[in-house]
């Protein structure tokens, strides 16, 4: 059963980041793109966490970690750039 | 028992994850839009940490709490990742003049202020 579920797991996620990508692509407005590349680096994380559990192994969570780091930093930069055309003030 | 609990977590975090881009997709309007990742997107994040920590405690030695670190942070900028984007969305979009003012003194947080001295 836990095989089961780890493979629906995977291809929710494996969809979602699809999705994704379409909307980078085809999005209308800026705000849109940032939010679709958000989308894309949460849905990695749970990517990598379900790629951990399959494999048995805790090693995978640093780059988990990482990767929300980044990826929060880099959305808040970019809506900062939007907002008033830099980042640092 | 433990094996159908992470089961249960992990098809309820698939599936808020697909339906949180399928709403990405799908809605009408940017601030419609960004319901759907920052809610349904993150709470299935969650459910899919959450039957990791589970499954992970099982079988190492100390309770793994990494996974818990990383639902903590998610669960703490995602209302802060969709309140910039709002304000970029409101300050690229709607006229400065078609709000309508805020309560008390001052002005909204999103319109650009001069720069000092």
């Amino acid at each position: 059963m836990l095989s089961f579920a780890l493979t629906f797991a995977l291809t929710c996620y494996a969809l979602a980041f699809a999705m994704n990508l379409i909307q980078v692509v085809r999005a209308p407005t800026l705000p849109d793109r940032i939010l679709a590349a958000d989308t894309m680096v949460i849905n990695t994380i749970a990517l990598i966490v379900l790629a951990g559990i399959a494999t048995g192994s805790a090693l995978s969570v640093e780059a988990a970690i990482v990767l929300a780091m980044t990826g929060f930093v880099s959305t808040v930069a970019l809506s900062k750039y939007l907002l008033r055309g830099g980042i640092i003030e | 028992m433990i094996e159908t609990a992470i089961s249960a977590l992990l098809i309820l975090g698939g599936l808020f994850g697909l339906i949180g881009s399928f709403g990405l997709l799908k809605l009408r309007d940017p601030m419609q839009r960004l319901h759907a990742p920052t809610k349904a997107t993150t709470l299935g994040v969650g459910a899919t940490l959450v039957a990791a920590t589970v499954q992970l405690t099982g079988q190492t030695a100390p309770p793994s709490s990494a996974h818990l670190l990383i639902l903590g942070f998610l669960f703490l900028t995602a209302p802060l990742t969709a309140l910039y984007l709002a304000r970029a969305h409101l300050h690229r979009t709607v006229l400065r003049n078609a709000l309508p003012p805020p309560a008390g003194t001052g002005d909204w947080a999103s319109t650009p202020k001069p720069p000092a001295s």
